[in-house]
């Protein structure tokens, strides 16, 4: 059974129908990602899984169990943490302060230990863990939204368009660590524009469409696929 | 004067001139037009000397003064004092054209506070147009001065600032001066520095000399202790905090214990800012640490000021009868259940909306209390009256300075609370919801707890405010719960800095206790709001005491953009 099952959603936007029946699975251990143009539905996905949004038809599932009965702040109990669209990082608190807040769910003694692991992960956040997150660059600021989503310890990590206005050297470092990430055992649902390094690290995609799912395979074979290079990869 | 010192085109000087020049006379104007200098005139600062009248009409040339040589930085110093003195000339032409038109047409109709009082003030007495030069000259030397101000050493300024600042206050709140020296010392001493209201000319000067003194000294202390940082001072330590930290605050705390025993009105008035110092903190609650900006807040004070109306009036509706310490919990917890209650609606809506569907329930709240439907129960716009003070073991609470004790205890619970929530896990859970709330709740934070808890508990403090002001008064109307108590308490915390507990205190004595000091000032109090929140928010936009946060991310910016012009806070 997969780890994250979803099933034919409808999600509306008022009278707009953004997802149109959208299904995909995410197992665990994999990265899966799901590529498509502005405004294909993709952030409206990550949206419904976590519950900010609920569909007016379909599932959710998390290990079978259907969601649909859950808050969104009850989801990071479940394992499912998210990295939002445009980052979302607490700009009055420092670098420090956020890591902590994101470990708000959480009651153990390890906290400190994950916040160094953090720094290992991201030596640019420790030269920097007194500074105010507001003032962070576009690139630090995601290594903290993306760092302070792992402090939950999640099983699943939903990150929305991680390279989303970085410079290409820093997308790398970012995509760097998410397969880091990923092979410390959390399973990772990647959603991205830049659909090349996408599927450089992923497992398996789909290719989403004006709400609709037109192709899923495993990244391999998308990134052969003719339609995918013509329309995704700036191949022709 | 050589030429490449010049970078300012000529032009381009008489045009800062011109331009700051009739801006100042703008300001000058308006203050004439809106009749604060006639009526402040009465007013005097300095005995004989000067009138709170001048200290407002001078704000206008000095400023011309100061922003011209401010703009002519690259000038030499004698050019920038000369046309200094040329925009504040100029600030005078606005005046000067209104009043020479008043003699042609009659447009006394339009410009009401136009009358021969104003003119006298600007004329110096001396009539249409023989005065007129005279007005041009003390409006260029004021330009004059502005524009050495701008010579002066950031320290020189602050010391300049201060004295102005002290004498000001002093002479503008000179009846608590007095009554102290008369209480404590004689009559003659009070004599001997004040006359009637305003401080004797000499008085004046040892006062500014004395401040400007002492912050001298106090800098140049401050700037050694900066030179010797390094080597840690050797520090009394009482207890868990050092010495003179102790010392200062038992220092306030007894200021506030002893000051309402000198004078019955200093108390009333302390009492009323203690009841919007309870309000803002727990508004500050709402708006400062949750982000939810409530207009509609004054709906809980009537809450609790109606609660203790109902269950302990004497008149023909009571039916309960209850004490007021029995009423007193009862009106927190009403309190705080309406606020919860109201809150329940809301818990969808953000920012703007919020605020304009609060400011409705306020305004619903005060309109059922007239209502005829309730008036059975709230005695409609005849509102509820004969409620007694309260009493505790036979001695009662009828005088203002006791009531104040009363506002007090309530003060200190309200604020104690306030801290300990900021640094509890649900004040992180508010800050978060405040930053963010798709991303507070999917780190975990339910917000509809965390919002209603916010409504909750903001307005216990509100339904406390309420149940001592009914007790005060004696009765209570409904048309006491309008939107301007809403208005003010979140002014106040918007002055003394968002989410910061000290600052709402400071924002609270600043918005209610000067205008119920200086009866000049009520007329013109929105105004002074308007005013004050204006240049708070265009020089010191995180408040007068700031949080931490706040602070640091003002700090950072500033780091980016050294080169911006520091805050003046100039008088005249
Ligand atoms: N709050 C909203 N109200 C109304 N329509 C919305 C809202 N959010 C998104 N939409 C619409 O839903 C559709 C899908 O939007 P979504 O944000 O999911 O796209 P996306 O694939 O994430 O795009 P991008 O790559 O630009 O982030 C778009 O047509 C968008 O206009
Ligand atoms: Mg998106």
């Amino acid at each position: 059974m997969a780890m994250l099952e979803v099933k034919d959603i409808h999600t509306y936007y008022d009278n707009i129908h953004a997802l149109k029946g959208v299904s995909l699975e995410v197992n665990e251990g994999e990265i899966v990602t799901l590529i498509g143009a502005n405004g294909a539905g993709k952030t409206t996905t990550l949206r419904t899984i976590s519950g900010l949004i609920r569909p007016t038809a379909g599932q959710v599932k998390l290990n079978g169990e259907d969601l649909a009965d859950y808050e969104t702040h009850e989801l990071v109990y479940k394992g499912i943490s998210m990295v939002p669209e445009g980052r979302g990082v607490f700009a009055q608190l420092t670098v420090e302060e956020n890591l902590e807040m994101g470990a708000y769910s959480r009651n153990d003694n390890r906290v400190r230990d994950d916040i160094e692991n953090i720094y290992t992960l991201f030596p640019r956040l420790q030269e920097r863990r007194r500074q105010v997150a507001g003032t962070l660059s576009g690139g630090e600021q995601q290594m903290l939204a993306t760092g302070r989503a792992m402090m939950a310890r999640p099983k699943l990590l939903l990150l929305d368009e991680p390279s989303m206005g970085l410079a290409p050297i820093l997308v790398e470092g970012i995509f760097d660590t998410i397969q880091n990430i990923n092979k410390e055992g959390t399973t990772v649902l990647l959603v991205e524009q830049n659909a090349l390094m996408a599927l450089s690290i992923a497992d398996r995609g789909y290719v989403l469409q004006t709400g609709e799912i037109v192709l899923s395979d495993t990244a391999k074979k998308l990134s052969n696929n003719k339609m995918v290079q013509k329309a995704y990869l700036g191949v022709d | 004067m050589s030429e490449a010192r010049n970078n300012t085109a000529p032009s381009s000087v008489w045009k800062s001139v011109l331009r700051f020049g009739l801006v100042g006379g703008a300001i000058a104007l308006y203050f004439c037009m809106v009749g604060m200098v006639a009526a402040f005139d009465q007013r005097f600062l300095v005995a004989g000397q000067l009138t709170l009248g001048d200290l407002v009409l001078y704000v206008g040339p000095f400023l011309a003064g100061l922003s011209t040589a401010r703009a002519l930085a690259d000038r030499t110093a004698w050019q920038r004092l000369l046309f200094g003195l040329l925009a504040g000339a100029v600030a005078a032409l606005p005046s000067i054209l209104i009043m020479l038109f008043s003699q042609q047409v009659n447009i006394g109709a339009v410009f009401v506070s136009l009358s021969s009082p104003l003119i006298n003030i600007l004329t110096f007495g001396r009539g249409l147009p023989d005065g007129l030069p005279l007005l041009v000259g003390v409006f260029g030397l004021l330009g004059l001065l502005g524009a050495a101000y701008t010579f002066l050493s950031q320290q020189a300024r602050n010391a300049v600032n201060l004295a102005l600042l002290v004498i000001v206050t002093v002479a503008l709140f000179s009846d608590i001066p007095i009554r102290v020296i008369e209480k404590y010392f004689s009559a003659r001493v009070a004599r001997a520095i004040f006359q009637g209201n305003a401080l004797l000319p000499l008085s004046a000067v040892v006062l500014s000399l004395l401040t400007v003194g002492l912050s001298y000294f106090g800098s140049l202390r401050a700037a050694k202790k900066k030179v010797g940082e390094s080597k840690k001072p050797e520090r009394l330590i009482l207890g868990r905090y050092p010495i003179n930290q102790v010392l200062s605050w038992a220092l306030v705390i007894a200021f506030l214990l002893v000051l309402p025993q000198t004078d019955r009105v200093l108390a009333h008035v302390m009492m009323f800012i203690g009841l919007y110092v309870m309000m803002g903190l727990g508004l500050n609650i709402e708006v400062g640490f949750a982000g939810l900006l409530d207009l509609g807040y004054v709906a809980i004070f009537a809450f609790g000021a109606y609660t203790i109306g109902i269950l302990t009036t004497q008149a023909a509706i009571g039916t309960f009868g209850l004490s007021f310490w029995v009423a007193l919990p009862i009106a927190v917890i009403v309190g705080v259940v309406f606020g919860a209650l109201l809150g329940i609606p809301v818990l969808r809506m953000r920012g703007d909306y919020l605020a304009i569907v609060t400011l409705g329930f306020g305004e619903i709240i005060r309109l059922l209390a007239l209502s005829d439907w309730l008036s059975p129960l709230v005695g409609g716009a005849q509102g509820i009256v004969r409620i007694p003070s309260p009493s505790i073991a036979g001695f009662d609470i009828n005088s203002p300075e006791r009531y104040y004790y009363l506002v007090l205890i309530g003060v200190a619970l309200t604020a104690f609370l306030a801290v300990r929530l900021r640094d509890s896990r649900l004040g992180r859970q508010w800050m978060a919801m405040r930053e963010d709330e798709d991303v507070a709740q999917s780190m975990g934070i339910d917000l509809v707890q965390t919002k209603l808890l916010a409504f909750a508990i903001g307005s216990a403090s509100a339904g406390f405010a309420g149940a001592i002001f009914a007790a005060r008064l004696g009765g209570i109307f409904p048309h006491s719960f309008s939107l301007i108590i809403s208005i003010t308490v979140l002014s106040a915390i918007i002055i003394g800095g968002f989410g910061s507990i000290p600052g709402v205190i400071v924002g609270a004595a600043v918005l209610v206790g000067l205008p119920e000091l200086l009866r000049e000032f009520n007329e013109y109090r929105f105004l002074i709001y308007g005013i004050l929140l204006v240049v708070m928010m265009l020089t010191r936009p995180a408040g007068l005491l700031p949080t931490d946060t706040f602070k640091r991310e003002l700090e950072s910016l500033e780091e980016g953009d050294e080169g911006m012009n520091n805050p003046v806070s100039a008088g005249g």
